[in-house]
């Protein structure tokens, strides 16, 4: 008998997201990092609700509103945050920016989950001629760093579509650039991850047990690298919101009749010697926090996630 | 007939300069419900031998020539897809560290219910009610607590009942345990070893029990197969091995025991130790370290003869035999 039995009817049904959020209301920072992030996913979700304006309206673009700077400088209480150089209210484009930026961002990372997972998975579950063909495919495409394959798939498409198709179609491409140029990164982690585990002998026992191998790789191996997964998971998706807002400022990123977060920060670029400095500032700091946040919680997810660890 | 028949079963593990043999033309047999022994040091091949019967020898190892049958059909034979019907269905397997047998991320339950669900069609409530009734038998308390609990919440003598109950899920016909008490304290593994024998008796299972010790097969099986260097040397009635052993490796090995000790005296040993399998001496393979060791013991591999007690691939035991019956002849002359 086990003399550390807890007392029978305690509800002992534990289960790792328990694990995690009982260790979460410990831990302010995470607990902090966790709110933020909330608060801009509940944003992006909401941003037509919480917007001033309505970008999509006609009179949402006033010249004549144009770099009128923040409430508190000039006390116009219309613009809280001042209006970019086309004269639109800073603060919803901020709002929709943002919406923007992380659906770009969780979007292609899911396009590299999806890619690499499964090519991560058989390689290394199957090993052998497919795992040193799949992880050579992988070398060539990390060999080309990601922003270069970026520009110049979206300078082509640019200049062969021409302008109008690309701004209707520049979300859905940049979401399949970032998405397919990285995937690499999650399959060789998950390679790495499945080589260690389907050695062990629970696997052999799953196996002995006569579970097929989709099922062992899908039920059995699988759960035991989402550690790994979740933390790139989280870096990843603040290194394509990054991507992108730099593919933006390049030009090469959203049109500027909807901007991310990036592309509103390029915009501003020309004019913070000349004072404007609020159209650059306030989208910058919006993006420095939400990767910052999303890399806190990367880092505090590797921590806590293994259930031997939360465990007691 | 008997349950499972292996027929000279020989298991090689290839390499760039000539294939290395890790079981020699093993042969034997378990009837339904018996209880046997595979006994001999590490590297013996014990291991092996139980992986060769489920088929999950990893990579450079296969089966080379030999057969094995499971009530009239072979087994070496099967595709993938045939095996997942034999493997936990009818044959299941018990190994030795229960501390990583079982899959640190899913919930004891889950993994149980995994296990049902890979052989048969059943509802989850169904599969639920039938893991928990399984770990009622493997006599785990409040069982309904443990199906949500993960592995790393149990004690290492919990989690191998965990993983007997889950071998027994689908009533199979064979266990084959793989050292199954090494991991675990003195006591719990005393606990463990009743508990397999128990349910092997309540359940009409047959069971291989692969083990270094001598202690724990004289309390569990019914029949012992001594093997060495990949060769079985001597097989027959676990009480008759113990009481007289007629290999000169078996007498070894159970001279080697604590008990056989006296206290204050250094414990006694063989003297040696196993050959890398690259390294088999030819003749019998036991013969660097064999007392009685004669020539020809060097040059050929003895056959199998019936001692009264035990079958023994042995010389020494061979030339016995013929004495005794040239006495036995004599006498009769008189």
């Amino acid at each position: 008998m086990n003399i550390w039995h807890r007392p029978q009817g305690v509800a002992e049904h534990t289960t790792r997201v328990r694990h995690v959020l009982s260790a979460m209301r410990g831990d302010k920072l995470a607990l902090f990092a966790l709110c933020i992030f909330a608060l801009y996913c509940l944003v992006a979700l909401l941003a037509p609700l919480l917007a001033p304006y309505d970008v999509n309206s006609v009179d949402f673009m006033d010249l004549e509103n144009a770099e009128l700077a923040p409430y508190w400088q000039t006390g116009d209480g219309r613009f809280l945050l001042g209006t970019d150089t086309q004269g639109r209210d800073l603060l919803s484009v901020i709002l929709y920016g943002t919406r923007l930026s992380l659906t770009i961002g969780v979007c292609a990372v899911l396009i590299q989950l999806l890619m690499g997972g499964t090519i991560g998975l058989l390689s290394g579950y199957i090993g052998g001629r497919l795992d040193a063909f799949l992880m050579r495919a992988a070398d060539i495409q990390l060999s080309f760093s990601t922003m270069m394959v970026a520009i110049v798939v979206l300078a082509v498409f640019q200049t062969l579509f021409g302008n109008a198709v690309y701004q209707q179609l520049a979300m859905l491409m940049l979401i399949l650039v970032l998405g397919i140029a990285e995937w690499p990164i999650f399959a060789r982690i998950i390679r790495a991850c499945v080589f260690a585990e389907k050695d062990k002998e629970y696997v052999d026992a799953a196996r002995v047990l006569g579970v097929s191998k989709v099922r062992i790789m899908l039920r059995h191996i699988l759960p035991n690298t989402v550690s790994p997964i979740l933390v790139i998971l989280t870096i990843q998706i603040a290194n394509a919101i990054v991507a992108e807002a730099a593919l933006s400022f390049l030009g090469l990123g959203m049109p500027p009749a909807q901007p991310s977060l990036g592309a509103l920060i390029s915009s501003g670029f020309n004019y913070l010697f000349s004072g404007a400095w609020w159209i650059s500032v306030f989208p910058s700091m919006t993006l420095i926090l939400l990767i910052f946040v999303m890399n806190l919680l990367g880092d505090w997810l590797r921590d806590h996630l293994n259930p031997q660890a939360a465990g007691g | 007939m008997s349950l499972l028949s292996v027929n000279g079963l020989s298991v090689k593990f290839k390499r760039r300069n000539g294939d290395l043999t890790a079981l020699h033309e093993v042969s034997f047999s378990l009837d339904r419900g018996e209880r046997l022994a595979i006994v001999g040091e590490s590297g013996a091949g014990k291991s092996i031998l139980g992986y060769a019967l489920v088929n999950l020898l990893s990579k450079p190892g296969y089966i080379a020539a030999g057969s094995v049958q499971l009530a009239g059909q072979e087994l070496t034979q099967l595709n993938a897809k045939q095996w997942q019907g034999v493997r936990g269905k009818r044959i299941a397997m018990i190994f030795q560290d229960p501390m990583i047998t079982l899959n640190p991320v899913l919930s004891i339950g889950d993994q149980m219910v995994e296990a049902i669900r890979s052989h048969t069609r059943i509802a989850y409530k169904d599969a639920r009610k039938l893991a928990i009734e399984k770990l009622a038998h493997v006599r785990i308390a409040a069982p309904v607590q443990r199906f949500d609990q993960y592995p790393h919440e149990l004690s290492g003598g919990m989690r191998q009942r965990v993983i007997i109950a889950i071998a027994l899920l689908l009533n199979p016909e064979i266990i084959i345990a793989d050292e199954p008490t090494t991991a675990l304290d003195v006591t719990i593994q005393a606990e463990i070893l009743q508990l397999l024998k128990q349910i092997c008796l309540d359940n009409g299972v047959a069971l291989i029990l692969i083990t270094h010790d001598f202690g724990v097969v004289s309390r569990i099986a019914e029949r012992t197969l001594v093997m060495y260097a990949g060769r079985i040397v001597e097989q027959g009635p676990t009480l008759e091995i113990i009481n007289d052993p007629q290999h000169p490796y078996t007498q070894g090995l159970l001279n080697a025991l604590p008990q056989m000790a006296l206290p204050g005296q250094r414990l006694n040993q063989i003297q040696g130790s196993m050959p890398p399998l690259s390294e088999h001496p030819g003749g019998c393979a036991f013969h660097p370290r064999c007392p009685y060791a004669q020539d020809k013991c060097r040059e050929k591999v003895p056959g199998f003869v019936y001692s009264g007690v035990s079958t023994v691939a042995c010389y020494v035991v061979e030339d016995m035999l013929a004495e005794f019956a040239q006495y036995d002849e004599e006498d009769l002359d008189v």
